[in-house]
């Protein structure tokens, strides 16, 4: 006879909402960890992207996602002769906002040279940009569609294709365009003086500049030596594949990180008072009845399994509603929220731990508790 | 009659509750000895210590000083002797609490069965055993209900019926028949009477209710902690 399931059964409602109430505490837990594993994925796509090697910077930066960088656009033929270099490509990166069916899209603009690296692994719609300008390939979440036209600085453009998971660090969805498209789109946002003196004709002043060049290695080749390499150009500095996206998380995600990650904290802190006060309470609630087992002979063991039994129900039927629940919702979140299999099992481990715990209070209780309480005369 | 074993012995038992100015002597050098077979009534008026007793005897309540015996073993003396009191009452001693206090999360059938249960009983032996107890309690028609929609009386009957599962050789009841009327009173008796004889048990119930007090082999006095000679 399971003394915990026939209590559980006689109070069911009550039992049911309590797990439901922890429930929604574990969705709010789930949806952190997915907010914080979302983040830095998104923050991670614009690296993954171009799939490269090795990235060619501005000497001195940590370019071009953690600080700005602009390089000459011809440092791509340079690096393209390097042996051990499969291809290289130019890229260029720009916020700007844009008007769109009456709403203003803050768009991630880069800028690629078709045909090199540089540009989306997967068009998930429509095709990919061809030659000629003012094409544009749109990530999914502008909510552009192909055919759409959208004004860019001076020019329209005509959504071609359309790719998936393009964002940059903030969450602004991406949209890919030509390098010559988006250096004069560069040009046209460029401040005032500047365009100015473009007006007069002095555009040989300033050759057309980058903010990276992106390379593939051909098998074998050797990463750290391309790279010291390409640091013995005074103005140039490398970086590889794995360092770039070290930087990013530790620059410009770290910060974010480690907001989310106190949250989470408290949050898990929150959830252990709150199974804590649950299951102290349910034990306070009969310890009459725990007194009559007692009295009636029930040896400690009997106790004790009633009480942890409770509690590893009540965790583990609260983590599933809250597992159930942000699976349910999880797309409605406005940026991604990611789980993996790893963070359920780790916060079940922690939970049926918190549980555990928890049920040490209730059982000191229990087994303090006199038989002679439970009678009444 | 001949007497049975000496299931219980209680020598020179003393219970105060508080010290001081709060000081109450429940018992005062109690000694008393109940043989299996025997049924006994204790009677006193209020206060004058009579649950004190039943809780020492059945190892609920440590007595301030004195030595108790159950089925031969020496179970209290100055201190309790024995770390496994409630194995002790699980396979010695049967309860009937004055209020029946039934746990109210299972029915009256499981109620009866859970002592069974902890004994180490299969649990379909069990369940039969609570039933075959329940109706000859006459209460086997709600052995299914919870306690919650059980009337006083069958309660009460549910509860004698939880006392009695195990077979214990020593039954204390605190009122047993308060809460029954008469014809099922005279029934509670008849089946108490017959445990003892066949199971050699010993019972002591204490008791208000003059209709039962012919259908006792003794009846014992308390007054002010002390047995009284009648
Ligand atoms: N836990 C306790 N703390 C202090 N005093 C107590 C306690 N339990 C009982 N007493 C006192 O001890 C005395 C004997 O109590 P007991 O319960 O044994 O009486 P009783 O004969 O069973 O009475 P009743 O017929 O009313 O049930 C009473 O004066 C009571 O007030
Ligand atoms: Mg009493």
């Amino acid at each position: 006879m399971n003394l915990a399931i026939k209590d559980i059964r006689h109070g069911l409602f009550r039992f049911v909402l309590t797990c439901f109430g922890l429930g929604l505490l574990m969705t709010v837990v789930l949806a952190m960890i997915g907010i914080y594993n979302g983040l830095v994925a998104d923050a991670l796509a614009v690296v993954k992207a171009p799939a490269a090697d090795i990235w060619v910077v501005e000497a001195g930066t940590q370019g071009p996602f953690a600080e700005a960088s602009s390089i000459p656009a011809d440092t791509r033929d340079a690096v393209a002769r390097m042996p051990g270099v499969a291809e290289a490509g130019a890229i260029t990166y720009q916020t700007i906002e844009a008007a769109h069916a009456g709403q203003t899209l803050r768009l991630y603009v880069i800028g690629f040279e078709p045909g090199r690296p540089g540009g989306p692994q997967r068009i998930a719609e429509g095709r990919g940009l061809g030659t000629s300008h003012f094409e544009l390939l749109a990530d999914r979440k502008t909510g552009l569609v192909p055919g759409d036209t959208i004004r860019l600085g001076r020019n329209r453009f005509r959504v071609v294709g359309l790719a998936e998971d393009a964002m940059n660090s903030g969450g602004d969805p991406a949209v890919y365009v030509t390098l010559a498209d988006a250096l004069s789109l560069q040009t046209a946002l460029d401040p005032a003086a500047a365009r100015v003196q473009v007006a007069r004709g002095d555009q040989g002043i300033r050759p057309a500049t980058v903010a990276a060049v992106i390379a593939r290695l051909e098998p074998g080749a050797d990463v750290a030596l391309l790279t010291a390499t390409v640091r013995q150009w005074k103005h140039l500095a490398a970086l590889s594949q794995i360092e770039q996206e070290d930087l990013l998380l530790a620059s410009v995600v770290d910060r974010a990180r480690r907001q989310i990650g106190l949250f989470l904290g408290i949050l898990l802190s929150v959830s252990a008072v709150v199974i804590a006060l649950i299951i102290y309470t349910m034990t306070m609630e009969k310890l009459k009845q725990i007194a009559t087992l007692k009295l009636i002979g029930a040896p400690d063991r009997t106790i004790v399994a009633l009480i942890v039994q409770q509690a590893m129900i009540l965790g583990v039927s609260g983590l599933g509603i809250g597992l159930a629940l942000i699976l349910l919702v999880k797309d409605n979140f406005p940026r991604r929220v990611v789980l993996e299999p790893f963070n359920a099992l780790v916060l079940t481990g922690i939970i049926l731990v918190v549980c555990l715990i928890a049920s040490g209070l209730g059982v000191r209780a229990a087994l303090k508790v006199d038989p002679a309480t439970a009678l009444g005369g | 009659m001949t007497l049975g074993d000496i299931l219980v012995n209680v020598q020179g038992v003393a219970k105060h509750y508080g010290e001081g100015e709060t000081r109450v002597d429940a018992l005062r050098s109690i000694d008393l000895r109940v043989h299996a077979g025997e049924v006994i009534a204790l009677l006193g008026p209020s206060g004058s210590g009579k649950t004190t007793l039943l809780n020492v005897i059945g190892c609920i309540l440590a007595p301030t000083s004195g030595r108790v015996e159950l089925d031969g073993d020496a179970v209290f003396d100055g201190k309790w002797l024995r770390s496994d009191l409630r194995r002790l009452r699980l396979d010695k001693i049967g309860f009937i609490f004055q209020a029946h206090n039934l746990l109210p999360f299972l029915t009256a059938e499981e109620n009866v069965s859970v002592v069974l249960d902890l004994a180490g009983w299969p649990s379909e032996k069990g369940r039969a055993r609570a039933r075959e107890l329940l109706d000859y309690l006459e209460v086997g028609h709600r052995a299914k209900a919870k306690p919650a929609l059980l009337s006083g009386g069958e309660a009460q009957r549910v509860a004698i019926a939880r006392a009695l599962a195990n077979r214990p050789r020593i039954i204390l009841a605190d009122e047993p028949t308060a809460a029954l009327d008469s014809g099922r009173a005279q029934l509670v008796m008849d089946l108490l009477r017959k445990l003892a004889t066949e199971q050699e048990a010993c019972i002591i119930a204490v008791t208000h209710d003059e209709k039962i007090f012919d259908r006792f082999d003794r009846l014992i006095h308390l007054r002010d902690g002390r047995l009284v000679d009648t």
